[in-house]
């Protein structure tokens, strides 16, 4: 109904909708063209790569599965031996828990300090915000220190070493901690939106938190939820820092972004293994953003806008 | 294959077996918890529900934040104070010099294109039938990490020498407008340009998304009595869509700035920090994890958060503005 209004509003034209037209798609083919270009290299023979441009390719059209084939299982080159397929399943492995967990602990928390009101929980959530701010850099190291040494005062260890440095769960526990500064933020502003008078009749009912918390807070909550989580999964997915930080790089734990960056790196690996590559590191995102876009654009309006 | 599953398979049961332990655990908290009643059910909800988040970000946060900051007036091993050595040699190092010029390079140019080109988008977007089309293509390099998007670029900005096929379309594009196209990551200082245009290519649908929402809820009476009275195109978008939507743009600059002062995946992908590109991002990674000089790597992360810091106070108080509506 409003969309209608707007298009019989004369003054809504600010430009010409032909004018705005050409401007938009135009933009939007130079947006995509070098996705394409990736995705059709991709295709290409190894040969080929090197001796005629994509969008030549595209008019004699001659594609090869191979590269995929190759990057996914391995291809024998020293760069690429086993393929990345291990390394996508530790992306798999990584991502699960590191979204589930924090989103879990926020949703828990915003409870709390939305509807377990106590003295000093507005100034808790201000500083929760504030920590939003602090960038990663600041934790690597000392984080790093506590997995592998502990923590002290003096000489004194008043904390074991985790050992967890170079595991999965030494990727799960930081992602989590970083997560959740965001995510009690807008989980709270979701959270403390739901209606008063449903809130209170089941607490005069004589149901606990735990109770209001899983049979009303949770169900009700589940779109807000939803749209942190695919905005986490992916920040996870794409992330490199913790990634390199946390994760040895090994067959054994690195997620397939750090590993696609270390090819980069090694001039050896051909131009098929990096655009197969990326376009398997990308593939999962691209289908998490294109089915659940809704939700995705959701998750990160409201992060900014209210 | 049987090696395959060997070695992935465990995997696989070990995730599902910690995610199945953490809700189990949960669960069993909520059963025994929900048991008390009286004056102690109160305090009790209010532990179990905010500690877990509170010890994660005090242990994940807060202390090794501070932690940060005293590493920072240490040695690379951190195990002595050395005062404001490490600040000092940011001042004087000239390799220091080019980075903090990089990175306020991109603080000014990134946020300010990013935004204004999504605001541009934005605009255009609520003249045009079959929005969500557009909508959808411009925003996807937002789920695209920087890593891939730089391997996508890395193919548009490959270059070959003259007389062989130009692969990369920027060279391709350059040759077929008369000129001569040149090895684009070593020429200084344009390849720190190009590093921005990957980062504005991925963000801008960020900046274009939240800007299209803001100016739909410009109520449409406005627009139409500002257009009675003659506003047309430029004046009606520069007095009347501009200042209701510039709080949104605000924002979007911000996070923009944030993120342009973080830049590190596309350079450490794309250059390394080789050829005059590098960042404070990227610098404090090398010093930490290649140079293994503690010290000057955390005083890098203060020179960061201090950066931030203005952003966040901003941000806190319009926060703040908000609720108090």
């Amino acid at each position: 109904m409003a969309k209608k209004l707007a298009e019989h509003t004369p003054g809504r034209k600010i430009f010409s909708s032909k004018i705005a037209t050409v401007i938009v798609w135009v933009t939007t083919i130079i947006w995509t063209v070098p996705t394409l270009g990736l995705f059709v290299t991709s295709f290409k023979e190894d040969k080929k790569i090197l001796g005629e441009a994509w969008w030549v390719s595209l008019l004699n059209p001659d594609f090869t599965l191979a590269n995929y084939k190759n990057v996914f299982f391995g291809d024998g080159t020293e760069s690429l031996s086993s393929g990345v397929l291990p390394y996508f399943i530790n992306s798999i492995v990584i991502t699960l828990p590191a979204t589930i967990f924090p989103i879990v602990i926020a949703t828990m928390a915003a409870y709390a300090l939305a509807w377990i009101r106590f003295r000093g929980s507005d100034f808790l959530f201000f500083f929760i915000f504030a920590l939003q701010i602090v960038p990663l850099q600041m934790s690597l190291v000392p984080l790093l220190l506590l997995f592998t040494g502990g923590a002290h005062i003096g000489s004194v260890q008043i904390f074991p070493a985790l050992g967890i440095a170079g595991d999965f769960a030494g990727i799960w526990l930081p992602h989590t901690m970083f997560a959740l500064p965001l995510a009690i933020y807008l989980l709270h502003n979701f959270i403390a939106g739901l209606p008063r008078e449903l809130m209170e009749a089941a607490y005069v009912d004589g149901a606990n938190h735990f109770t209001v918390f899983r049979r009303i807070v949770l169900p009700l909550s589940i779109p807000g939820i939803a749209s942190i989580a695919i905005f986490q999964f992916l920040w996870v997915w794409n992330d490199l820092l913790v990634a390199l930080t946390f994760a040895s790089g090994t067959e054994e734990v690195a997620p397939i972004n750090s590993k696609l960056a270390s090819l980069v790196g090694q001039y050896g690996s051909g131009y098929t293994q990096l655009s197969a590559g990326a376009f398997i590191t990308i593939a999962v995102p691209l289908i998490v953003f294109f089915s659940l876009q809704r939700y995705f654009v959701r998750g990160l309006l409201a992060g900014s806008v209210k | 294959m049987s090696d395959f599953l060997s070695a992935n398979l465990p995997k696989f049961t070990s995730v599902l077996t910690v995610i199945a332990a953490f809700f189990f655990i949960l669960a069993l908290i909520f059963a025994i918890a929900g048991r008390a009643n009286g004056k102690k059910a109160r305090p009790i909800a209010l532990v179990i529900f905010l500690a877990p988040a509170l010890l994660l970000l005090l242990a994940g946060l807060v202390i090794p934040g501070v932690r940060t900051i005293l590493f920072s007036f240490m040695n690379p091993d951190s195990n002595e104070f050395i005062g404001w050595g490490n600040y000092q040699w940011m001042l004087e190092d000239p390799n220091v010099k080019t980075i903090m010029f990089n990175t306020i390079l991109w603080v000014l140019v990134v946020p300010l294109f990013t935004a204004a080109l999504g605001l541009l988008l934005a605009v255009m977007l609520d003249r045009i039938k079959h929005e969500s089309i557009p909508k959808s293509l411009l925003f996807m390099p937002m789920a695209i990490s920087f890593v891939g998007a730089s391997i996508i670029f890395k193919f548009v900005y490959e270059y070959n020498e003259p007389g062989d096929v130009q692969i990369g379309l920027l060279s391709a594009v350059v040759e077929f407008f008369g000129f001569t196209p040149s090895d684009w990551m070593l020429s200084k200082p344009l390849n720190t340009f190009l590093l921005m245009i990957i980062y504005v290519w991925t963000q801008m649908g960020f900046g274009m998304v939240i800007l299209s929402a803001a100016i739909k809820g410009v109520p449409s009476d406005i627009v139409e009595a500002s257009a009675l009275d003659g506003a047309h195109g430029w004046r009606l978008f520069s007095n009347v869509t501009f200042p209701m939507v510039k709080g949104t743009f605000i924002v979007v600059l911000a996070t923009g700035v944030v993120g342009a002062l973080k830049v590190f995946d596309i350079v450490r992908t794309m250059t390394g920090g080789n050829f005059s590109t590098n960042v404070l991002a990227n610098e404090m990674y090398s010093q930490t994890f290649v140079q293994f000089d503690q010290g000057k790597g955390s005083a890098l992360a203060v020179i960061l958060f201090l950066l931030v810091t203005p952003i966040l106070i901003y941000n806190i108080r319009s926060l703040r503005r908000e609720r108090a509506h």
